[in-house]
């Protein structure tokens, strides 16, 4: 049984509760933090952890509360608009342990110092923000959160954010733009970097809620404790959350770098295998921005380095299995449909290019596709993303302009084959 | 990293080629310095940067290599590296083009923008050869109108938030915006909400493709009909630079240009479409002799020789003095020298002015020490005492509001009713009139009962003698009388000798007038009747004997049949003169009242003779703006049937009396000008076209007003219209102005000093006693109070405000009114009116606000010349 | 004022005062509306803009960007049915089909009796339940033809008020906390906070301030 931190208490009977919570060591670690630490000594455990941050870009948590830039107004912004597709971890651990995110939430504001601090969770994750917003209540009462929290002298009040519908707003300067009530444009950067230019123009630190959900561990259990967990620069575990065409579909929390793709896919208490006689045609890791693999990268450790070198990100941690009945060409354009469905549309690659991508990609699917529409596509995905490079430049604002090439190139690159099906056949060979 | 840098720049390496920059400059704007063109769409050098459109992507070193960055979002740093020829980013450059024109509709034959647009010029010289495109284009319903004056046509916008960033950023007028989201994001406004910014024109003028067009240059004209000159709008008294256009002699578009010391490249709508009034069937084309009740036309002959005569009796029935003239913000310095000439040279009297009760005295204007806009919105704070900027002068708004936004400088206001220029302020104090006397005396003194204010000044480091600040003096309420401004305005410059002001007054050319004399009790350059120079003295045939009267002090002396011979130029005081009743009442009793004008006024419609006279761009000549700085106007259309500048309708009037003004070319006037008065030395027409005419010449001339001086260069995609005119198509790293430094050695600062006239003693009027009963009366100006401008452009006359008469909430509780019922206004001299009442807790409660201009009622007038402060009853009616 | 009902704005300005600029207030103040009125209304929408004290156009141009929140009038349910990858290769196409004809209205429409209105959504983050549905931001999968029927009729039959709420996202969210702290106190709060780990680190380093 390998060790489980942010899903220890998922399971137990009303975990959401601050009742439960405090029964199995809930709030110790905001205590121990407030009253016998200093804010350095939590930021010098968190970066001994080595914890990467669980929202996607995957740096170092320590190194970026480092940065932050040292001025008397700072604020901390949870990141909980997981919007990413197939991404459904952070949805999880919202609704079954509000109060973990709440202490870890707590915990950071106290070791940055931060003026304010703000949960942004996804607006359609109502019964979500129904659990946060009452552990933040129960959380008040209980003297964990506003004035002077445990009689420590530390202030800080926590206000949960709705979000309204717009996967942008992952993107941690867009999120900023949304929380400031505008609409969810990415910022520039440099020079906008939220540790030096964030919220309100502040010193801003944005980290996603499984990292928050991992800070009371560190700080009961020690960042050297974390540390020696996982392999590398990937420490302590992470919930990987799988899909598509397994049998057993779901979040699993790993030691990180103990399993191989083949054995959280095949191993019976994991992903359960493939439906009978079916076998992997796909594996698209760490959401669908992340360039896709095939079967011969199937052992490959669960690692931030090791998928890395494979071409491809391991991103938010979700994996989504294509097995050799589910057709490469669909998946890429429904990929492709989404991006052009969330496009931002404040610059002009991704605002013009995604729709104009995805209408190439849909007449293939759709049958009507030509060869030379094969190389008009990769063309256009190349002035998003010039050079079509792993990991990609761009020509956009955001990195969401260069997540719309991802599939589509995988897709043509590994099954360009199927892709002449779709044209001289005019239309789809698979049934769905 | 270089060390042959000239000071204070930096060096980069762009396509290979070292170019210095200044520090923090742009790389899109270090590389144009540098002869380096990169294309662009949402890049506006008066605007924020966005960085969305992506054409300006060039190649940057970083720590991983080359790679794409926005050359508009980018400051320079020394060492830089940048490509801009690369393969890679014309890839890129070729691809942004191709993703816009995606969705671009082909309409390019019938659109406006087709030959000025920079989406179709940049794809020429930088986009792909056609389109791979095969799809169904995105479609929305073709033009909306956002606005009286502006349409949309959603399908062209290539979405570079240039006109959403003007309205929110420099306007404050955040009522277009983006909607939606991603290939469905439009630009719009709110239901019902219409874009009624008094600046909506800007965003058509910077709109890079032709998503945006003006309902009064719609489908007029192509860009190769057009021919255009330099010219500076003469609706309010800015001055802002202008490119006049015209196809076939008519004017068909003004477009602002980029002038650092005025107006930035902003107008405001009025003043933007108002050349529509120019192009009126309704103008006076030939002289008119009054016959019984109507008019007949005559010859010039004819009407100079009955002005003549009628000039020989006045004369004969006593003095000079019998003549008076009034002069209007129409004319040009020129003009003004003509007049002031032909009266106060040539005729022998001083009763002349140009304050229709709504300025300030000349003798103050020409004493106060002034300061320019640019040291305003740089002085260490502002105090402003004076009418609604935002509705008198719109433009010197927009550059006190970007000031303050950004931190330059900070602004504090006073007055007795809210103003547009509360919300900029660091603090604002409602006064009484009673109690600016001791406001001025104490300002900075402790103890003020205005703390708050005296507060913020020390806090900005103004001194204790007023160093560092700027007085914003103009007319705060029109309900009281200017001897109030005056008298605060002397008072303050006494307790704080080093503050400066800037005479915020909307009249066009009331500074230019008074500094060439228009004004009783002065001769031009600033100076006293009394000092006539040897130059005046040899060009002039006579000087009055004594001291005239204002335009009020006219009025009143007709009314006693005192006046027999009245030239009203360029001005309607039946219908501007602060009391109406007094001028209509008075002008009836002149004998014979000489109207020289562009349209059938309220005044010239009742004169004996009305003169027809050319209107702005019909002639050529200067301006000068309220801060005292000189432009070039310039003449693009020939006038309509006879009509005559007015420097020349003055000339033929000496001429029939048998003097010569002694020029024949305005240019010549200004010649003249130069020499007579001190203040205007070194000034001539060929030193100011060959010099700055887009930021003018401040007078008196320092050694480099005169300079040909670095400026921003004419962005041809900044200013889509202009460049096109010159070039017929996109004219790549061809700078359209010159862009070097160099002051004009000859002249000479010590040899032009002038002497100031000195100041009054403060005169503080009596303290008004408020009737019982009566309310205060906020009387105040909107940039859409009717006026002849107005009414004859067709596009604007819609926008005209009706007459309302608006009252709190209490007020009207008291009177029992709701907004929309009808109220009658009794005024001190027992006249009345009645409004519809518009219930406004903007409005102070016991005040009622009534618009200047917006009602002309016989026998009403709200303000009366001999009240201090003017008090109105209401009832309901 | 006059859109929101009293004891809502009571909401609205608690919600305005949770931050340090107004304007932040915007979303959860549309989302308060839409609980109110099932959709955001051009009258809500100008209220909320007196509110946070900026133009409507701009809070319609915030509201307009997100796709939760609907300026036309939308169903007692709004069913998002999802097509995302994970459920695509569920069947999720197949099941927006189905429930376009059991409703008889294509993706985006609202039925005649107003009864409910379908999209079709983006990932929901319920992809180990494909294909799955979400009804007022209610979860449901994974969702065979037959399941989705019998979730229709028990939402019209009402068998499902306690589980799925109204149409409002925050109808069941209620901030119930003291007071916020000041800004300014806590900011006084984090000078001294600084002015500790100064003297920490100076008393770690005795020699740094003695230096020149």
């Amino acid at each position: 049984m390998s060790t489980k931190i942010v899903t220890a208490r998922v399971g137990v009977k009303d975990s959401h509760t601050i009742a439960a919570y405090i029964e199995h060591g809930g709030y110790k670690a905001l205590r121990k933090a407030l009253l016998e630490m200093t804010p350095e000594e939590v930021q010098a455990e968190v970066t001994a952890s080595g914890m990467l941050g669980r929202g996607g870009a995957g740096f170092e948590t320590g190194r970026k509360w480092s940065m932050l830039k040292q001025d008397l107004v700072k604020y901390l912004v949870v990141n909980g608009d997981e919007s990413e597709p197939s991404t459904f971890k952070d949805h999880l651990l919202v609704e079954n342990d509000p109060h973990q995110l709440v202490e870890g939430t707590l915990i950071t504001a106290y070791a940055i110092g931060a003026s304010r601090a703000f949960i942004y969770l996804r607006g359609e994750f109502a019964f979500g923000l129904e659990r946060v917003q009452a552990a933040i209540n129960e959380a008040y009462a209980y003297g964990a959160v506003g004035g002077n929290i445990f009689g420590s002298g530390f202030s800080v009040d926590l206000v949960l954010q709705p979000g309204a519908g717009a996967y942008i707003c992952g993107e941690e300067t867009a999120l900023i733009e949304s929380l400031e009530g505008k609409r969810g444009y990415p910022r520039i950067k440099p020079p906008y970097f939220p540790a030096v230019i964030g919220l309100y123009g502040a010193p801003t630190i944005v980290n996603n809620v499984e990292t928050m959900s991992n800070v009371p561990w560190i700080v009961t259990n020690g960042g050297k404790a974390f540390a020696a967990l996982g392999k590398g620069r990937s420490t302590g575990t992470r919930l990987f959350a799988l899909s598509g065409d397994v049998m057993r579909p779901g979040n699993y929390e790993l030691e990180m770098t103990s399993k191989t793709f083949r054995e959280l896919i095949y191993d019976s208490d994991l992903g359960g295998g493939l439906k009978e006689g079916r076998s992997v045609k796909a594996v698209i890791p760490g959401g669908v921005s992340a360039p896709w693999i095939g079967p011969d990268n199937l052992d490959l450790p669960l690692g931030q380095d090791e998928v890395a070198q494979a071409g491809s990100m391991l991103g938010s941690g979700s994996i989504i299995v294509l097995d050799d009945h589910s057709c490469a060409v669909r998946a890429a354009w429904r990929i492709t449909k989404f991006f052009n469905r969330e496009s931002c549309g404040q610059c002009t690659p991704c605002r013009e290019g995604s729709g104009w991508i995805e209408k190439i990609m849909h007449r293939i699917e759709m049958g009507s596709g030509t060869e030379s529409d094969l190389d008009l596509v990769l063309d256009a995905c190349d002035n998003i993303a010039p050079g079509l490079t792993w990991p990609p430049q761009q020509t956009t604002i955001c990195v969401l302009g260069p997540s719309i090439p991802s599939s589509v190139v995988s897709a043509i690159k590994m099954f360009r084959d199927e892709f002449m099906i779709h044209i001289k056949e005019e239309g789809c060979p698979f049934v769905h | 990293m270089s060390t042959d840098a000239p000071q204070n720049l930096i060096t980069i390496s762009v396509d290979g080629k070292e170019i210095h920059a200044k520090s923090g400059e742009l790389l899109i704007e270090a590389a144009e310095k540098a002869g380096i063109f990169i294309p662009r769409f949402c890049f506006h050098n008066r605007l924020p940067q966005v960085g969305v459109c992506r054409m300006c992507l060039v190649e940057v070193k970083g720590p991983r290599g080359f790679a794409l960055q926005p050359s508009c979002y980018l400051p320079v740093a020394d060492g830089m590296e940048v490509i801009t020829d690369s393969e890679k980013v014309k890839k890129a450059q070729d691809g942004v083009l191709e993703f816009l024109l995606i969705n671009h509709p082909l309409d390019c034959p019938t659109c406006d923008k087709g030959g000025e647009c920079p989406l179709q010029d940049q794809t020429l010289t930088f986009g792909p050869g056609e389109s791979r495109f095969i799809e169904e284009k995105r479609h929305w319903e073709k033009p909306i109108a956002i606005s009286k004056l502006v349409f949309l046509d959603r399908e062209r916008c290539i979405q570079c938030d240039r006109c959403t960033r003007f309205a929110d950023v420099v306007a404050g007028d955040a009522l277009i915006e983006f909607f939606g989201r991603g290939d469905h994001t439009e630009v719009n406004v709110f239901p019902e909400r219409p874009f009624t910014s008094y600046f909506s024109g800007n965003t058509v003028q910077i709109c890079p493709v032709g998503a945006l067009t003006a309902s009064p240059y719609r489908f007029k004209a192509r860009p190769w009909d057009l021919s255009q000159v330099e010219s500076s709008c003469t609706t309010c008294s800015m001055g802002c630079r202008i490119m006049v256009q015209s196809s076939q002699n008519q004017l068909t578009r003004y477009l602002g240009l980029d002038s650092d010391s005025v107006n930035h490249g902003w107008l405001c709508d009025k003043g933007r479409f108002g050349f529509e009034a120019v192009n009126s069937p309704e103008r006076v084309t030939a002289p008119l002799a009054r016959k019984d009740d109507d008019y007949v036309e005559t010859t010039w002959a004819g009407a100079l020789s009955q002005v003549v005569e009628k000039i020989g009796e006045a004369k004969a029935a006593g003095d000079s003095h019998r003549i008076g003239f009034i002069l209007g913000s129409r004319l040009t310095n020129e003009d003004m020298y003509a007049w002031v000439k032909l009266a106060k040279g040539v005729i022998g009297t001083d009763n002349v002015d140009l304050n229709m009760g709504d300025g300030l005295k000349g003798s103050i204007v020409a004493g106060l020490p002034r300061a320019t806009i640019n040291e305003a919105v740089s002085s260490k704070a502002i105090l402003a005492f004076t009418g609604d900027i935002k509705e008198e002068i719109p433009v010197l708004f927009l550059r006190l509001r970007e000031a303050v936004k950004a931190g330059r400088t900070k602004l504090v206001t006073i007055g007795t009713r809210a103003n547009s220029l509360d919300g900029l302020s660091e603090a604002t104090a409602r006064i009484g009139i009673d109690e600016l006397k001791s406001f001025a005396r104490g300002l900075l003194k402790d103890g003020s009962e205005f703390g708050e204010i005296g507060a913020v000044l020390s806090s900005q480091g103004v001194g204790s003698d007023g160093d560092g600040l700027v007085v914003l003096l103009g007319r705060e309420n029109l309900s009281v009388d200017q001897s109030v401004a005056e008298a605060f305005a002397l008072e303050l410059a006494r307790a704080l000798p080093k503050a400066r002001f800037l005479i915020t007054l909307r009249s066009t050319n009331f500074s230019g007038g008074t500094d060439l004399g228009a004004a009783p009790g002065l001769l031009p350059g600033r100076s006293l009747l009394g000092d006539v120079s040897e130059a005046l003295a040899e060009r002039w045939v006579t000087t009055p004997s004594h001291a005239g009267l204002s335009v009020e002090g006219m009025l009143k002396s007709a009314l006693r049949g005192e006046l027999d011979l009245i030239f009203v130029v360029g001005a309607d005081p039946r219908a501007d003169f602060i009391d109406s009743e007094l001028a209509n009442a008075a002008l009836d009793e002149v004998d014979f009242v000489v109207s020289v004008d562009t349209y059938m006024s309220e005044t010239s419609s009742r004169a004996d003779l009305v003169l027809p006279a050319a209107a702005f761009a019909e002639k050529s000549g200067t301006t000068t703006n309220f801060e005292g700085r000189i432009f070039t106007l310039n003449q693009k259309v020939t006038p309509p049937g006879v009509c005559r500048p007015d420097w020349i309708i003055a000339s033929e009037i000496a001429l029939e009396m048998g003097e010569d003004l002694g020029f024949g070319s305005s240019s010549e006037v200004l010649d003249e000008i130069a020499a007579v008065s001190q203040l205007h030395w070194g000034l001539s027409w060929s030193r100011l076209t060959a010099a700055a005419t887009v930021e003018g010449a401040l007078v008196p001339l320092s050694p480099t007003a005169l300079s040909i001086r670095r400026r921003a260069m004419l962005d041809q995609v900044s200013t889509p219209g202009i460049a096109s005119v010159w070039n017929q198509g996109l004219a790549q790293s061809k700078t359209a102005y010159l862009d070097v430094d160099s002051a004009d050695g000859s002249i000479d600062p010590a040899s032009r000093a002038v002497q100031g006239i000195g100041l009054p003693e403060p005169l503080w009027p009596m303290e008004a006693i408020q009737p019982a009963g009566s309310l205060s009366l906020d009387y105040i100006r909107k940039l859409y109070s009717r006026g002849e401008h107005l009414t004859r452009s067709p596009h604007l006359s819609e926008l005209i405000v009706k007459p309302k008469c608006r009252i709190s909430y209490d007020t009207a509780k008291q009177l029992g009114v709701k907004t929309g019922e009808s109220v009658r206004i009794i005024d001190t001299g027992g006249g009345e009116a009645s409004f519809e009442a518009e219930v406004d807790d903007a409005v102070k409660e016991g005040a009622v606000e009534l618009i200047h201009g917006s009602f002309l009622v016989s026998g009403f007038s709200p303000v009366r010349a001999d009240k201090a402060v003017n008090y109105v009853k209401v009832e309901r009616a | 004022m006059s859109f929101f009902t009293p004891e809502n704005l009571e909401k609205a300005k608690v919600l305005v005062g949770l931050y340090p600029d107004r304007r932040s207030a915007l979303i959860p103040l549309c989302h308060l509306a839409q609980g109110q009125r099932g959709h955001l209304s051009h009258e809500a929408i100008e209220e909320i803009a007196e509110l946070l004290e900026i133009q409507p156009a701009e809070v319609m141009g915030t509201a307009s960007f997100y796709d939760m929140l609907h300026t036309e009038d939308v169903g007692k349910y709004l069913v998002g049915v999802c097509t995302n990858v994970a459920c695509l290769l569920g069947g999720g196409q197949e099941l927006l089909d189905h429930a376009s004809d059991v409703l008889g209205v294509s993706p985006g429409g609202t039925t005649e009796d107003g009864m409910f209105t379908l999209e079709e959504v983006e990932c929901v983050a319920h992809c180990d339940k494909a294909p799955c549905a979400q009804v007022n931001y209610r979860y449901f999968g994974p969702l065979g033809n037959g399941d989705f029927d019998t979730l229709v009729d028990d939402l019209k039959n009402d068998r499902l008020s306690e589980s799925v709420p109204p149409h409002g996202v925050l109808s069941r969210v209620f901030r119930d906390a003291p007071p916020m702290v000041p800004l300014e106190i806590i900011h006084q709060e984090r000078r001294k906070m600084d002015e500790a780990k100064k003297a920490r680190l100076a008393a770690q380093n005795p020699d740094a301030g003695g230096k020149q």
